[in-house]
């Protein structure tokens, strides 16, 4: 493909990359985040995909087989780890504003400078080499898809690696220094980094349904193509002894890399928006890595089937492939797939180390050197700026030089491998300074010195040797002609591939001194302060940045003039106005408040870096020294405020709660005065209509001597008739009021339930007669005894029964059958009336649920009937319900409970 | 004058037969109805001086009817008297508010009753 093609398509696409980290840098002055979501942060995490995932793992999988995955388990692993632990370091960073792994080193212990320093190089040593790995992905790519390698006399002006250096040069300069503030987030650059994991995912995933599914016939094609080649069949297998170790430590390597590679550092905790993001990432980021290496294996092996004399390198086969099937544009797809992965890489990588080397390099040597400090008014924040966009340069410079170099000779893995190697130095320091108060600087120092040392004698310098850049010869012979000093095998270790042996004796050495130091080595002032609160960061109240450490006297227009110098003037004083109203500090004060003093050295920390911060606030705020003791009593005294904020707020909720249950229980009695009035009012009620009807009628017949005697007699019989009606009501009213009490006792003897609804029924007789109403009883053929009242059971039978006898127009039929169902007796009473409405079925229970309902039914009876019924089934603890008939009429059920039946067959 | 017409309503057969008796005997020209319908027909074909209103019924109840009288233009000159159970303070004001004449409490003397519609009629 034309040579200016791909050049061009690489600029558009770093073009369309600037395009959107400006929208989302815009986006986010609007205050609406583009990449404020889980999702987008776990695609952020994917710059972990890196043209090593892109290209290497195919290299590595047509030698090694499924040994490539080990580099994708371990991150899988550390996913169950973010919870507890990234969200502790992500938390510490944010309250100390900590903005690079060197600075959470430095700031953990006692914001100490050199410790940065050492951590710094140990970064920059381990990464360059990474980065440049990129470099050589992107030029070899490049030269695949222009088909240029080795056509003409090399020249600087013709290596595509070095313009897109610079262009990558220049879009980081744009997007990654536009803030001093190095802890202020990078949307933009984010967005940028989450877009390109979106597009190597999708043109890897293109290659490998091209490869698979285009060139050959499917996976299981490839795989049986492979398994009758000999020297393929090795890779399914896991061979050697060796391997268990490679594959352990590859796994362990990559493990530390989730957390401790500057890049991750950068987007897992210095752009992290938010802590819960972190519960999205920790499987989304997993199913990532999962999706992208599907195809791996089937791309390695049908390289290796198409190029058997091996004439082109494993690391290209996905680009290689497709080209030589005369997929030209697919082909440029994949080359910017490819070319996305790295440049993410280096564009995360580069800032982040560019961090490290500003603010614990070069910030605090300017710093501190006295010509800077007195000339304040020579704008910091342009030299703070101007180092970050030197770093930069300086950073992809060495890459570049060390691509052309050295890194020409290995294979992407191995290169990849050695840099993880060399940030797992990093562990021990860092999760010892946040889980053990004991971890002390000279221990994390000596630690972290002695691994990497010992990574530079084991992984640097043999490469270097082998690049014949030293001489080879300690290689076997080892240094100074000890043959214990290898190395390969050091201390005679020798059955390790070089990266688990260079691991093995590095991290046990390194974690060895540390713990050993720690114990053993006196702790300043500072790193015990510190470790306090990295430790227990979960039990610091949100606003502890107030508590101290600076006893001193500093002026309040020093402070004000320091943040200016850094932040310029409108930013410092809008920092100092919302601190000083959220925390009630006169500003008029001369003297500042020791708050502020903490307060200005953490926005400078954000700055540049926590020890050049500490620096400067030294300088102007004349400290007093603080002992040990005082600074430990003031921490163990904020955490008892903390605990007795605690159990304050817990009492709170306490009375709270029981104010609740109060309130409730009140509302209750209540509610239950309200039920009893209403019930007063409607049995008063019902008590008034028939003694009207009774006044009036007999007031009638005693005024009117001489009304007709058959008229007479008709009112007369209404008053009898009324009066019963109403001695009827009194005697339901007690009733029901008895049942309620619970002074009603059941008196319980056996009763033959069949005998009982005949009895009930022919007491009906006449009333049925009236209406020529049809009544059926279905029983079983077997006697039915039951444990039970009689004459209580008797009355529910009698209200059912005759409640169906109203409800049921002339002619119609009443049906009563009884069931018997595993250990309770059924007995429906149907009618075929018209029904109950179901949403009444409920309410019918109710006392005097129709004459609350007058609109709806006039009452007929007492409207206690059914009230009745309830108490009496429910002393008997069955259970009583209506439903709908067959025929459509209403159906009335009780059950009784049968602790004791019996069936005797008649 | 010719017999004033007198409406009762009520849903309890005995009442409506004790006062349809009373009215009767008073000189007055008696309809009943039996529920709310019933009452809405007849005053609106009738015209009735008079209306002896229950309030519970039913169907329609006795506020609604008086509501209806008293907002209709043609009607709205019938005296409305409440004959209630219903006895508490707030139903007693809804009645007298909607326009009634008189809200008479059950049970009720007929002696009283009677001199009252006498007076309100006359």
């Amino acid at each position: 493909m034309n040579n200016w093609v791909t050049i061009g398509t690489a600029i558009l696409y770093l073009g369309i990359l600037s395009v959107i980290a400006w929208y989302a840098e815009k986006r986010k002055k609007m205050d609406r985040s583009l990449i404020n979501n889980g999702y987008v942060y776990a695609l952020s995490m994917a710059v972990y995909c890196t043209a090593w995932t892109y290209y290497g793992s195919v290299g590595r999988a047509s030698t090694n087989g499924i040994e490539f995955l080990s580099i994708y388990l371990g991150p899988t692993i550390m996913c169950a780890l973010f919870w507890p632990v990234l969200r502790k370091i992500i938390r510490i960073s944010k309250t100390q504003r900590i903005n690079s792994i060197a600075d959470l080193v430095s700031t953990r212990y006692g914001k100490n400078f050199s410790i940065a320093v050492v951590v710094t190089i140990c970064c920059v040593v381990g990464i360059i080499p990474y980065i440049s790995l990129q470099l050589k992905a992107i030029s070899a790519s490049f030269d695949m898809l222009t088909n240029s390698s080795g056509s003409g006399p090399y020249s600087l002006l013709n290596d595509s690696t070095i313009y897109i250096t610079l262009l990558l040069t220049l879009f980081i300069i744009f997007f990654g220094t536009r803030s001093v503030d190095a802890s202020e987030k990078h949307e933009g650059l984010v967005a940028a980094i989450a877009f390109e994991s979106v597009i190597k995912l999708v043109a890897f995933l293109a290659a490998g349904l091209v490869i698979t599914y285009g060139i050959f016939d499917g996976i299981g094609d490839i795989f049986t193509q492979a398994s009758v080649n000999e020297t393929l069949r090795k890779v399914f297998v896991m061979d050697t002894e060796s391997s268990y170790s490679s594959w352990v430590s590859m796994i362990f390597l990559s493990m530390m890399a989730i957390f401790f590679l500057p890049r991750q550092f950068q987007v897992n905790v210095v752009e992290n928006l938010k802590e819960n993001h972190l519960n999205k990432a920790s499987w989304f980021f997993p199913l990532y890595l999962l999706v992208i290496n599907i195809f791996v294996l089937p791309i390695a092996l049908g390289g290796a089937l198409m190029n058997p004399a091996g004439s082109v390198d494993p690391d290209m086969y996905v680009l290689s492939l497709p080209l030589s099937h005369g997929m030209e544009w697919l082909s440029l797809f994949i080359f910017i797939g490819g070319f996305s992965a790295a440049t993410g890489m280096i564009i995360v990588e580069t800032l982040a180390l560019t961090t490290m080397i500003s603010n614990n390099l070069a910030l605090p040597i300017l710093f501190s050197s006295s010509s800077i400090q007195d000339r304040r008014d020579g704008s910091p924040q342009t030299i703070i700026l101007w180092v970050r966009r030197i770093s930069i340069v300086l950073v992809l410079a060495l890459s570049l030089l060390y691509d052309k170099l050295i890194a020409q000779q290995f294979s992407l893995v191995s290169i990849g491998l050695v840099s993880f190697a060399a940030v797992a130095q990093l562990a021990p320091a860092v999760l010892g300074g946040i889980y053990w108060k004991g971890a002390s600087k000279n221990g994390a120092m000596a630690g972290l010195i002695t691994g990497f040392l010992i990574w530079v004698f084991t992984l640097v310098v043999p490469s270097l040797a082998s690049a014949g850049l030293v001489n080879d010869r300690f290689l076997n012979n080892g240094l100074f002609g000890q043959s214990w000093l290898r190395p390969y095998s050091l201390f005679g270790l020798d059955n390790f591939d070089p990266v688990s042996h260079s691991l093995f004796w590095s991290l046990l050495l390194n974690a060895a001194v540390f713990f050993i130091t720690s114990i053993y080595s006196r702790k300043g002032l500072q790193e015990t302060y510190q470790g306090e609160i990295f430790v227990d960061i979960f039990r610091q109240s949100a606003h502890s940045e107030g508590k101290l450490v600076w006893k001193g006297n500093a002026s309040l227009n020093d402070l004000r003039s320091l943040l200016q110098n850094f932040l310029g003037g409108e930013r410092a004083d809008k920092l100092l106005n919302s601190y000083s109203t959220r925390h009630k500090i006169d500003l008029s004060n001369k003297k500042a408040d020791p708050r502020l003093v903490s307060f200005t050295e953490k926005i400078l920390s954000g700055v540049i870096g926590s020890a050049s911060a500490h620096i400067m606030v030294s300088s102007v705020a004349k400290t007093e020294k603080l002992s040990i003791d005082e600074v430990i009593n003031m921490l163990r005294e904020s955490q008892q405020v903390i605990e007795l904020n605690r159990e304050l707020r817990r009492k709170s909720q306490e009375l709270t709660k029981a104010t609740q249950e109060l309130t409730n229980v009140n509302r209750q009695l209540k509610e239950i005065d309200e039920v009893k009035d209403e019930f007063l009012y409607t049995v008063t009620h019902e008590l008034r209509t028939p003694l009207t009807s009774i006044r009036a009628l007999a007031e009638i017949v005693h005024d009117n001597p001489d009304m007709p005697v058959d008229k007479q007699q008709q009112f007369l019989g209404s008053v009898i008739s009324e009066t019963e009606r109403l001695s009827h009501l009194i005697t339901q009213v007690l009733n029901l009021e008895r049942y309620e009490s619970g002074r009603q006792k059941v008196h319980a003897s056996t009763v033959n339930i069949g005998d009982l609804i005949r009895d009930v029924a022919d007491s009906t007789s006449q009333l049925r007669q009236e209406k020529s109403l049809q009544l059926h009883i279905q029983m079983p053929d077997s006697m039915v005894l039951i444990e039970c009242d009689k004459d209580l059971i008797r009355q529910v039978l009698y209200n059912l029964l005759s409640n169906a006898i109203k409800f049921t127009p002339p002619e119609g039929r009443i049906r009563i059958t009884t069931r018997y169902n595993y250990d309770e007796l059924q007995v429906w009473v149907c009618d075929s009336g018209k029904g109950i409405p179901i949403e009444t079925r409920d309410l019918i229970f109710d006392k005097f649920f129709q004459a609350r309902n007058q609109t709806l039914t006039k009452p007929e009876g007492s409207g206690l009937g059914l009230a009745i019924c309830k108490r009496i089934i429910e002393l008997h603890k069955g259970k009583i319900w209506a439903e709908t008939s067959p025929e459509g009429g209403a159906c009335f059920i009780f059950t009784l409970p049968s602790m004791k039946t019996f069936f005797l067959n008649g | 004058m010719g017999n004033k017409k007198i409406l009762v309503v009520d849903d309890d057969p005995y009442i409506l037969m004790s006062l349809e008796f009373l009215m009767q005997k008073n000189g007055y020209a008696v309809m009943v109805a039996r529920n709310g319908k019933e009452a809405m027909e007849l005053v609106e074909q009738a015209h009735p001086d008079l209306v002896l209103l229950d309030i519970m019924m039913p169907d329609v109840d006795g506020y609604a009817i008086c509501r209806h009288i008293k907002t209709d233009p043609v009607l709205k000159d019938i005296i409305v008297v409440f004959l209630s159970a219903k006895t508490r303070e707030k139903d007693i004001r809804k009645g007298l508010d909607l326009g009634a004449a008189l809200y008479i409490s059950k049970p009720f003397s007929t002696r009283d009753l009677m001199k009252q519609i006498n007076s309100l009629v006359a």
